[in-house]
């Protein structure tokens, strides 16, 4: 779609509503798509709130794993019902961009919780923690 | 709020009283008085010519990629001038420090001035001057009209220009942060520096990657989105290539660099306590942060010189680039490896052996691809016919300089040998090894290159090859000697030394640098000659160099059209395969040609970002809200404007394909 062309590129856009073959087009919901997503959006904010707000688990750990991963849930809702990503959408680029974008996260997220934590065991110790030092790289 | 209590603000000025003016010392007045002066030669040349409404029209409101790109590398050159200069009195200051003196710069005075160098030299030098390049050839290579976004394009580059000016004003209004070029907290927070210094490194550098990231995810569109027919992606020039990976890596690293000077700005403007070394805040976590972008800022700027580079060798040897697709995996592959090297510039902060080891292994492995791409343009030249015109040149001096900087590069990628020349002048001389030998070179090489591209005339060569020979030997005698004194343990950022016999070491870098100095002049002369000689250096082929790739295909310099019809691509070196295959140009059956409209509205946004910026350095909190309404309410405004395109009629369109066709025939 070139900016030359904006003219010619939604007359295009226009006509290719009807058929749904172009791989680079962007992709559309309908409103039964939308209803599913919204539906269990609503659904997996719900359970959290429910879990946190009436407690019905006693150990807090098993509650905070639920509750995150609806969350994760929650982000595979939003890209698939309202962000519309699906593998054959634009291509494939948008796959690739999200799956580039996770990556990045994930090392950016893990290195820097890994060094930090390296850092801080190999602190001088205060004087109140002297005697129990972690050294987690001392093999 | 702690900050108010030390300093005392107006409600009209914030912080800013005349105190702020530094009129008590003479360096800077001094050097006002000739930016004043050039300031009003240059605007009374201007209003003598006659030259605003076509400054206005053509240049400050246009929408033409090409004219961007042109306009990034004008400010490229003129921060180089601001940033040389700095770099110049270091050398003088290390230089004369010797023997119980001081040199010439206060100890206040002097960490600006090494600040400002680092800042300016990447930000406001490096990244325009590739994002430039970006801007002017990736278009015209891919055989689009424009970039995606063309309006977009234009506030970019006037976002950029926004930081440039509020990073000059720090100059004359106040000071400049004192921290180093990365204002590593805690030395960057509001107890260790009160003033305005830090805020202006905020703010400038706030505004700028403002625009930064909105002219990478630009131009990836445009690389996805706009390549002509027939253009697959492993049929794309390497020069696109590196230009779609270098704006990856901005789209992905520069967030990270604009959400840490936010929480920077929140410890040092509502005391919030990120990086702040007590009441839990965690200064490390700054410098982690800071090179997760920092990192990959370093490969955003080699990328598209080692793209230049790539085209320039297949140019000038004749010959299709040796190893296409591993030249293409190389560049994937850097991309990515580029974020997980990060700790390398952080060995010495005090994680063990397991995670420096492991930053030290990847660091080292990031040189592999590297290593290959610099065989693929061995191998490019081996038996081709070599023409060593000026873009050669400065090719082949960077892969014999640059290879030292990756060689010195690995060594430093030793933990146990950062130990030893962490921080020190080693280090410095290492990365101006790569920047200047890689960043600087390839930036040369391309303006050598496209300039008979952009302008319709080629560069005068003698003026070139003067300047080319100063760079190189200056690059080597200013910097060989911080390769000695870093292995003897001095250490950077120093004002006074109390060894006498490390003097001749300074003494031969700032001869150095005087030679750099003569590399730039003859620069600027070389652009002046030929301008002056432009009839004898005319491209009337719109090929000058025997190219390969399309921008080479359209008229010197393009129509604003770039192409009458979209070209239609078979082979990787399009222009070369359209040549040997005797492609005819259309002469008839030209049709309107649909553009996008100029606009003043990114001059606008950008102005107001500007004043907004300067109102939080001074703590002028009216002003920062009224602009900031201004900024985001005009933005919005701007939307409902739906005049913004145009049709070139076609009898406009046959008349410059025509004068072109004449061109091109007068000179058979």
């Amino acid at each position: 779609m070139s900016a030359g062309h904006p003219e010619a590129a939604h007359g295009a856009h226009e006509a290719r509503h009807g058929a749904h073959h172009d791989p680079h087009e962007a992709p559309h919901g309908t409103y039964e798509s939308y209803t599913r997503g919204f539906v269990l959006s609503v659904i997996l904010t719900a359970i959290p709130f429910i879990l946190v707000m009436f407690r019905p688990i006693d150990s807090a750990g098993y509650t905070a794993a639920i509750v995150l991963a609806c969350a994760l849930i929650q982000i595979l809702v939003h890209m698939i019902y309202f962000l519309h990503m699906s593998p054959k959408a634009e291509g494939g680029w948008l796959l690739l961009s999200t799956v580039f974008t996770i990556v990045l996260v994930v090392i950016a997220l893990a290195g820097s919780l890994w060094i930090v934590y390296h850092l801080n065991s190999n602190m001088m110790p205060s004087m109140g923690e002297m005697p129990n030092i972690e050294r987690p790289y001392d093999e | 709020m702690a900050i108010e209590q030390h300093i005392p603000t107006t409600f009209l000025f914030g912080r800013l009283t005349w105190e702020a003016f530094p009129i008590h010392e003479p360096i800077l007045v001094a050097t006002f008085a000739g930016v004043v002066l050039g300031g009003l030669a240059l605007l009374g040349a201007i209003t003598y010519f006659r030259l605003w409404g076509f400054l206005w029209k053509e240049w400050f409101t246009s929408v033409d990629h090409k004219k961007i790109g042109i306009m990034y590398i004008v400010l490229g050159i003129v921060m180089l001038l601001r940033g040389f200069a700095d770099a110049v009195m270091m050398r003088l200051q290390q230089a004369l420090a010797f023997n119980g003196s001081e040199g010439y710069l206060p100890a206040h005075h002097y960490d600006q001035v090494f600040t400002a160098h680092g800042v300016i030299m990447i930000f406001f030098v490096a990244m325009p001057l590739v994002t430039g390049f970006m801007n002017f050839v990736m278009p015209l290579q891919i055989g689009a009209r424009d970039v995606a976004f063309p309006f977009l394009n234009n506030f970019s580059f006037w976002m950029t220009v926004g930081g440039a000016v509020i990073t000059m004003v720090s100059l004359f209004v106040g000071e400049y942060a004192q921290t180093g070029w990365l204002a590593y907290p805690p030395l960057s927070g509001i107890a260790n520096s009160p003033y305005v210094g830090v805020d202006y490194y905020i703010w400038g550098l706030q505004v700028a990657g403002v625009g930064t990231t909105l002219s990478g995810i630009n131009l990836i569109v445009t690389i996805i989105k706009m390549r002509c027919p027939g253009m697959t992606m492993m049929r794309m020039p390497i020069f696109t290539w590196t230009a779609l990976c270098s704006n990856i890596l901005i789209v992905a690293a520069f967030p990270v660099f604009t959400a840490l000077l936010v929480l920077l700005a929140l410890d040092r403007y509502v005391g919030t306590n990120f990086f702040t070394a007590d009441n839990g805040g965690n200064p490390m976590m700054y410098v982690n942060l800071v090179w997760i972008w920092g990192h990959p800022e370093v490969y955003i700027l080699i990328l598209p010189a080692f793209g230049i580079f790539s085209e320039v060798t297949s140019t000038f040897s004749g010959k299709r680039l040796f190893g296409y697709s591993s030249m293409v995996y190389a560049t994937v592959c850097i991309t990515v490896l580029s974020y997980i090297v990060w700790l390398h510039h952080f060995f010495t902060m005090g994680s063990g052996a397991s995670v420096n080891s492991f930053f030290g292994i990847t660091t080292m492995i990031i040189s592999i691809p590297t290593g290959a791409k610099l065989f693929n343009w061995l191998f490019t030249m081996f038996r081709g016919r070599i023409r060593y015109e000026p873009p050669m040149m400065w090719t082949v001096a960077f892969m014999l300089t640059f290879t030292i900087g990756g060689m010195t590069g690995v060594l430093l990628a030793v933990p146990p040998a950062d130990f030893v020349l962490h921080n020190s002048l080693f280090l410095i001389a290492h990365f101006h090894n790569v920047i200047i030998g890689g960043v600087v070179f390839g930036l040369f090489a391309g303006i050598q290159f496209w300039f008979p591209k952009a302008f319709g005339f080629k560069l005068e060569p003698f003026w070139g090859k003067v300047s080319f020979w100063c760079w190189l030997t200056g690059y080597w005698l200013a910097f060989t000697p911080l390769y000695v004194l870093g292995l003897m343990g001095v250490t950077r950022r120093m004002r006074v030394f109390d060894d006498p016999s490390l003097q001749i070491w300074f003494l031969i870098a700032a001869i150095g640098a005087g030679v750099i100095a003569c590399g730039i002049a003859a620069f600027l002369i070389q652009i002046g000659v030929s301008i002056l000689r432009r009839d004898q250096l005319r491209d009337t082929t719109g090929d000058p160099w025997d190219g390969r790739t399309l921008e080479w295909a359209t008229s010197s310099p393009p129509p604003a059209y770039n192409f009458a019809f979209t070209p239609v691509v078979r082979e990787i070196d399009a222009w070369w395969d359209m040549k040997s295959a005797g492609y005819v140009r259309p002469t008839s059956g030209f049709i309107p040609i649909h553009m996008p409209k100029n606009t003043p509205a990114g001059m606008i946004l950008a102005g107001l970002a500007v004043v907004c910026g300067l109102a939080l350095v001074w703590y002028i909190w009216w002003l920062a809200a009224l602009s900031f309404l201004g900024l985001i309410g005009y933005a919005i405004w701007h939307t409902f404007n739906y005049n913004r395109d145009y049709h070139i009629p076609a009898t406009q369109v046959t008349a410059t394909e025509d004068a072109r066709g004449q061109l091109l025939a007068g000179r058979a």
